[in-house]
């Protein structure tokens, strides 16, 4: 097992497309990181260049302290799982399992004890002399990872490996491979497009967009503390509502001035913070789990504003509520016993002690 | 359809409109539609391949005048005569080195057009395939004349690396190399394209997935490629085995069976001795002798690709 640094990687496409734009990541030892961002984002892009798929245009790559640029991907010791599987089809289970061993001239029972031990762990005892057409999607998935489990290589790197599955069958296999992480315990490279993927299975989440890293963090920390519009929006379903607001300071307290004249108070924690941008315009960010009905509360700071709904969604545990305001599109995650209903106003409160402000000219938060 | 016919038949006043329900009803069954539909390709195949071979084989009992019945004794003679044995092993000798030297050599040019990016790889591959789409009457007209003893233009360029001039045609070990050069110079781009279609087909991330496994690129080709395209490798082996078993173009521009009738294979021995010598009935054995060897290994073959299909596709 080892550490896997990433040192101002680039990947250059021909025709000057820069699919990864100079990027620094430090992996620690059995860490588990997420990288994740939007579709094209460069995520697998670097993720097949710490395999060794993808030839480095600048930077340094080095798993274990070793400087991998020049290694081929069969030296690298390091095992990949593909969204589609990768299967050999013309293999059984165990033929696919042993094959990485085989080559690298295991002995026989070695072979046999760890293709065996790994069956064990995804539960594929009973599939072993099957070929793969014979095997359900998400068998197909767990033979991959048992592909990668008996090499005991020293990363694991998984590219979207849960996208090919049902929604169902994806929130199991996902709970399988943080336990077979938690058993195994190796350092893993895990890439997916799902943000509940990666705020369910990493240790630290890696937010990429358009080539570069946004933020790294634990996923809490992402979650409560954004350090872009961009995370800010990714991060967390439904997403983050943005409104359009104006900082304004009386009398030493701060107030944001919302559109068709709502007005909220900061926190008075937050004063010392933004004080220095009263006066100018913002963006107004808070979540619609934050902005939930009028009901007693004993969170601090609630803001009283009153909104109509446009589309009421009810989801059982909670019922969705949308809102337009001036432009912005705005949710909000009501108790499912608050009579609301289209176009009655509807008394909400923000809980703005999870306020984030933004500045809009650099798109950070602030 | 039983089960139909009786629902059909059980009102006691409408047995003719039963009757005529069900006939429409057979009209439009799926099989009934299906052997309507193939009939015009049933009667060609009897045509074309059904009648002449029962023809063939009455013709092969016939004596040599064709005025009696002679049962196998065209298949006796030949089996005593020597010549008919040597012409046997050239054919499989034949056909066998030739098919293999094709694929082979297919395989290898697909592989190296296969790593070409594909805009560069269209014109090679268009330069490639012209030997294959030149009439091999008239592209075996041209290897002869560089076969020729007096004009050589091959033995020219040997003679400029200071190799001896080689007898391409007098000899008769030569003379089986220059066709097998030249069914090889004809047939080769047919596996190429045909390779080339198929390593397109083999998924990338196999080959990712297995230089991951520590596969080295021998490895890979030995363990993902072959495998992969194993069904594709058999049947073009056993379709080409059977058209080159039957050459008869060759063998008839560059040698005419000679020297000595050293070169024959079955087909031109067979046009030998059925047309030129006037034995049809002989002829028609000799031509008839291709058929159980063709046929056992297009079992086998077919039976092996149909077995992978049902466990890989
Ligand atoms: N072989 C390639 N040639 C040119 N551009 C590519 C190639 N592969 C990927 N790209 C581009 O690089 C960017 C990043 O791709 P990728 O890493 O696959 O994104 P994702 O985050 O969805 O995995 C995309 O804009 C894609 O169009
Ligand atoms: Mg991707």
């Amino acid at each position: 097992m080892a550490q896997v640094s990433l040192r101002r990687i680039v990947k250059a496409y021909e025709g000057d497309v820069q699919a990864v734009k100079g990027i620094d990541l430090e992996i620690a030892d059995h860490e588990f990181v997420v990288l994740v961002g939007p579709s094209g984002c460069g995520k697998s892009t670097t993720l097949r260049m710490i395999a060794g798929l993808e030839e480095i245009t600048d930077g340094e790559i080095a798993i274990g302290g070793t400087i991998v640029n020049d290694i081929p991907p069969r030296d690298r010791d390091i095992a990949m799982v593909f969204q589609n599987y990768a299967l050999y089809p013309h293999m059984s289970v165990y033929e696919n399992m042993a094959f990485g061993l085989t080559l690298r001239k295991f002995p026989k029972a070695e072979i046999d004890k760890r293709v065996k031990e790994a069956a064990r762990i995804l539960d594929i005892t009973p599939l072993l002399e099957r070929k793969p057409k014979a095997l359900s999607g998400g068998q197909r998935q767990r033979v991959a990872m048992g592909r990668a489990i008996v090499r005991d290589p020293k990363v694991f790197l998984f590219d979207e490996p849960l996208s090919n599955l049902d929604a169902k069958l994806r929130v199991q296999m996902r709970t399988e491979i943080k336990k077979v992480h938690q058993t195994v315990n190796t350092t893993t490279v895990y890439v997916t497009h799902d943000q509940v993927e990666a705020m369910t299975l990493a240790d630290r989440v890696v937010v990429m967009n358009h080539g570069v890293i946004e933020q790294v963090g634990p996923p809490q920390e992402l979650y409560h503390n954004p350090a872009t519009r961009f995370v800010a929006g990714f991060i967390g379903s439904p997403a983050m509502n943005f409104i359009p607001a104006r900082l304004e300071e009386a009398s030493g307290a701060l107030r944001l001035q919302l559109p068709q004249g709502i007005v909220l108070d900061v926190p008075e924690a937050r004063t010392a913070r933004y004080r220095q941008h009263a006066g100018k315009p913002v963006l107004f960010g808070i979540r619609p789990e934050h902005l939930t009905d009028d009901k007693p509360t004993d969170k601090t700071n609630p803001a009283p504003l009153s909104l109509t709904p446009e589309v009421i969604e009810p989801m059982g545990m909670e019922t969705l509520a949308h809102f337009k305001l001036d432009g912005a599109e705005i949710s909000a995650r009501l108790d499912p016993a608050t009579p609301a209903s289209v176009g009655a106003p509807l008394r909400l409160i923000a809980h703005m002690d999870q306020m984030h402000l933004i500045d809009p000219t650099t798109d950070r938060v602030l | 359809m039983a089960a139909d016919g009786s629902l059909a038949m059980s009102g006691t006043a409408g047995v003719s409109a039963g009757r005529a329900n069900s006939l429409q009803r057979f009209a439009r069954r799926r099989s009934t539609i299906a052997f309507v539909m193939t009939l015009p390709l049933l009667v060609v195949i009897v045509g074309l391949v059904a009648y002449p071979a029962a023809f063939g084989i009455y013709l092969s009992m016939l004596n040599r005048r064709m005025t009696a019945f002679a049962g196998t004794l065209n298949f006796e003679l030949l089996f005593e005569s020597e010549t008919f044995w040597m012409v046997a092993f050239q054919s499989c000798f034949f056909a066998i080195t030739a098919v293999l030297l094709k694929a082979s050599i297919g395989f290898w040019l697909a592989h190296m057009l296969h790593h070409i990016p594909n805009n560069r790889q269209r014109k090679w591959r268009g330069m490639l395939l012209v030997p294959w789409v030149i009439p091999p009457a008239l592209s075996t007209l041209g290897w002869w004349w560089m076969f020729d003893p007096s004009y050589s233009s091959i033995n020219w360029l040997l003679s400029i690396i200071s190799v001896p001039e080689v007898p391409w045609l007098g000899h008769h070990w030569w003379a089986r190399i220059a066709i097998i050069m030249v069914n090889v110079w004809i047939g080769a781009p047919f596996f190429m394209i045909m390779y080339l279609a198929a390593l397109k087909s083999v998924p990338e991330q196999l080959y990712e997935a297995a230089a991951i496994d520590g596969a080295t690129s021998w490895q890979r080709l030995r363990y993902v490629t072959l495998p992969m395209m194993a069904n594709i490798i058999s049947i073009t082996v056993l379709f080409s085995l059977i058209v080159t078993f039957a050459n008869y173009d060759i063998v008839r521009v560059l040698t005419n069976g000679g020297p000595r009738d050293l070169t024959h294979v079955f087909a031109s021995y067979a046009f030998q001795v059925g047309i030129l010598s006037g034995n049809i009935p002989r002829g028609a054995a000799v031509s008839l002798f291709m058929f159980p060897i063709l046929a056992i290994c297009a079992f086998f073959v077919l039976r092996s690709v149909t077995r992978r299909n049902k466990e890989q596709m």
